[in-house]
C-alpha cells in the first residue's frame, strides 16, 4: 500500500507473506500506481515493514527496488522487529556500569551505556563509555564518553584534571599550565561543536534529558 | 610455614635489589629465617650487594632444571648465625629459563623451612615479573618520588590488583629532603595519595647505600645511618610491630616544639 503525504511516500509492506513474494508485489505495485516526479526532484519515502524482520541485505534490496521503479529515495525502514542481538545491545547501551577502585596506569575500561566509578582514573588509566561517564573520585587520565558516536554524552568528575578528555569524535588536551581547583565540573559538546568544561549545575540546563526522577519538593 | 614477599618497582634502579638485600638482613637480624630469592637471570646483582658472589656454586635455573637441590643452591651469609641465605639468578641464561608455575612450587617448598622469602623482581612487566610474583603471598613496590617511578608503580600495583594477593604496601626510597621542601620532587603525601596503597616505610637517599653496597655489606648493618635506620623499622613492621614513620628532616621542629617556643617554653 502506498500513501502520499506532504513528506514524501509511505510504503507500509505487508508482513504476511513471504518474501520473494513481497518483492514481487512491490514490483508490481510501484510500476502500476505510476506518477512521475513534479519537477525532477528526488521525492522521499519511508518505508514501514510492520511485524516483518529484515536483514540488512533484504534491506538494501528494498531500497534498490523502490528506487529503480520510481526513483524515490529511501530515507528509512521502519520495522517492528529487531533481533535479539539488537535488542540485548540496546539494553547494555542503556545500563549503568559501575566499579568501585583505581583504574591505573595502562588500564582500559569499556563498557556499553553509562559508567559510574568510585575512585580515581590515574595518569595512564583510561574509561571508555557508550554513554556517560560519572566520577566519584579524580579524573587524572582519559575518559571517553560516548565512544561510538553519542555526541550528548557527558563526563562528570568531582576533581576534573584529566590528561584528555573525549566526547564522540572530539578529543580535548589538558592546558599545559592550570592552578584551579576543578571540584565537582562536567565536561560536554555545545552548540558550536566544541568539548567544554562547566561547573556541573549547568548539566541540568543543557542536558535536561538526563533527569529521569520526576517529583520532589 | 613461612610467608614470600615479593620486591617490585616497574621501573629500573629505583632500589629494588638494595631494599631486598636490606630487609633481608634487618629481618635476620630481628632472628628470623630468611632466604633472598634473585630472579632477575641475566642480570643478577643481589649476590654482590651481600657480598656473596665469590661463593655461588649452583643457582636459580639449576634448581628449577632439577640439576641440583634448592638447599644445594642456597647461598649462606655467614655473618648473621644462618638466618640468611641466598639463591642466586643464573647469569648465563634468560627470563624464559624459568617460568611461574616452576617458581611457584619452589618457593611453595622453601616456605616450609624459612620464615620470610623475599623474592627481588627484575624491572618491567613481562616474564620476569610474572615469575617473581608467581609464589608471593604479598608485594612490597617500590618507587622514588619522581613522576616516571611513581607511573610505572601505579601499572605495577594495577597488575598485581588482578592476581589474588593482599594489597601491596609501598616504600618510597631516595627521598631527598631539599627537593621535597622546594617542591621539585613530589612530596610524600602526592605519591601516597596518587597509588592510594599503604605506606610501609620511606628510606632517604644516602650515599652510604651506595658504598656498602660496593663492599658487600648492606647499609643496614651500619647502625649510624639514617638509611640503615630506616631499612630495620621497616623489617619491624614487616614483622607486625607498629613503629612510626621517621621525621625527615631532625633540624626542623615539630609542631609541639613550635607551640612551646611559643609560649616560652623549651
Ligand atoms: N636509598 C638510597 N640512597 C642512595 N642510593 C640508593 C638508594 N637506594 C638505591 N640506591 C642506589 O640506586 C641504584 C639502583 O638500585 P638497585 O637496588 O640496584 O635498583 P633496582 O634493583 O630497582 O634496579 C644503586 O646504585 C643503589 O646503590
Ligand atoms: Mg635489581
Amino acid at each position: 500500500m502506498i500513501k502520499g503525504t506532504k513528506d514524501g511516500f509511505i510504503l507500509m509492506l505487508n508482513d504476511q507473506c513471504g518474501y520473494e513474494v513481497l518483492k514481487e508485489e512491490l514490483i508490481e505495485k510501484l510500476s502500476v500506481q505510476y506518477k512521475a516526479p513534479a519537477d525532477g526532484q528526488a521525492v522521499k519515502a519511508r518505508i514501514e515493514a510492520g511485524n516483518r524482520f529484515l536483514t540488512e541485505e533484504q534491506q538494501e534490496e528494498i531500497r534498490q527496488i523502490v528506487h529503480q521503479q520510481k526513483s524515490l529515495l529511501v530515507d528509512d525502514i521502519y520495522s517492528n522487529v529487531i533481533t535479539k542481538d539488537e535488542a540485548e545491545q540496546r539494553v547494555r547501551e542503556k545500563e549503568m556500569s559501575s566499579m568501585t577502585g583505581i583504574v591505573r596506569s595502562g588500564q582500559v575500561i569499556e563498557v556499553e551505556g553509562d559508567f559510574l566509578l568510585v575512585g580515581d582514573v590515574n595518569p595512564g588509566g583510561m574509561i571508555m563509555a557508550g554513554g556517560n561517564i560519572y566520577i566519584l573520585g579524580t579524573l587524572r587520565g582519559i575518559a571517553h564518553a560516548g565512544c561510538y558516536g553519542k555526541k550528548e554524552a557527558v563526563i562528570v568528575a568531582s576533581q576534573m584534571l584529566p590528561a584528555q578528555i573525549r566526547i564522540a569524535s572530539k578529543l580535548n588536551r589538558a592546558p599545559d599550565q592550570d592552578d584551579e581547583s576543578h571540584e565537582m565540573e562536567c565536561a560536554y559538546i555545545d552548540d558550536r561543536d566544541q568539548i567544554v568544561v562547566d561547573r556541573l549545575q549547568v548539566l541540568r540546563k543543557i542536558r535536561p534529558g538526563m533527569t529521569k526522577v520526576e517529583g520532589g519538593i | 610455614m613461612g610467608e614470600a614477599i615479593v620486591i617490585t618497582s616497574g621501573k629500573g634502579g629505583v632500589g629494588k635489589t638494595t631494599t631486598t638485600a636490606n630487609l633481608g638482613t634487618a629481618i635476620a637480624m630481628q632472628g628470623k629465617k630468611v632466604c633472598l630469592i634473585d630472579t632477575d637471570i641475566g642480570l643478577r646483582n643481589l649476590d654482590v650487594i651481600l657480598g656473596l658472589d665469590n661463593r655461588i656454586i649452583y643457582d636459580l635455573v639449576d634448581v628449577v632444571e632439577g640439576r641440583c637441590k634448592p638447599n644445594q643452591a642456597l647461598v649462606k651469609d655467614k655473618r648473621f648465625d644462618g638466618l640468611l641465605y641466598l639463591l642466586p639468578a643464573a647469569q648465563t641464561s634468560d627470563k624464559s629459563a624459568v617460568n611461574p608455575e616452576q617458581m611457584k612450587e619452589l618457593v611453595d617448598q622453601l616456605k616450609q623451612d624459612y620464615d620470610y622469602i623475599l623474592i627481588d623482581c627484575p624491572a618491567g612487566i613481562e616474564q620476569g615479573y610474572k615469575n617473581a610474583v608467581a609464589g608471593a603471598d604479598r608485594a612490597i613496590v617500590v618507587t622514588t618520588p619522581e613522576r616516571s617511578a611513581v607511573r610505572d608503580a601505579d601499572r605495577i600495583i594495577g597488575l598485581l590488583e588482578q592476581e589474588t594477593h593482599e594489597p601491596p604496601v609501598l616504600i618510597i626510597n631516595r627521598i631527598r629532603n631539599h627537593l621535597m621542601e622546594s617542591g621539585d620532587m613530589l612530596d610524600i603525601d602526592e605519591v601516597t595519595t596518587h597509588l592510594s596503597i599503604d605506606l610501609l616505610g620511606i628510606v632517604v637517599d644516602d650515599d652510604m647505600v651506595i658504598t656498602a653496597s660496593n663492599k658487600g655489606e648492606p647499609i643496614t648493618m651500619n647502625p649510624d645511618s639514617k638509611a640503615s635506620i630506616a631499612y630495620r623499622n621497616i623489617a619491624k613492621r614487616i614483622l607486625g610491630e607498629s613503629i612510626p614513620l621517621m621525621s625527615l628532616s631532625d633540624e626542623k621542629p615539630t609542631f609541639f616544639q613550635k607551640i612551646f617556643k611559643l609560649l616560652g617554653k623549651k
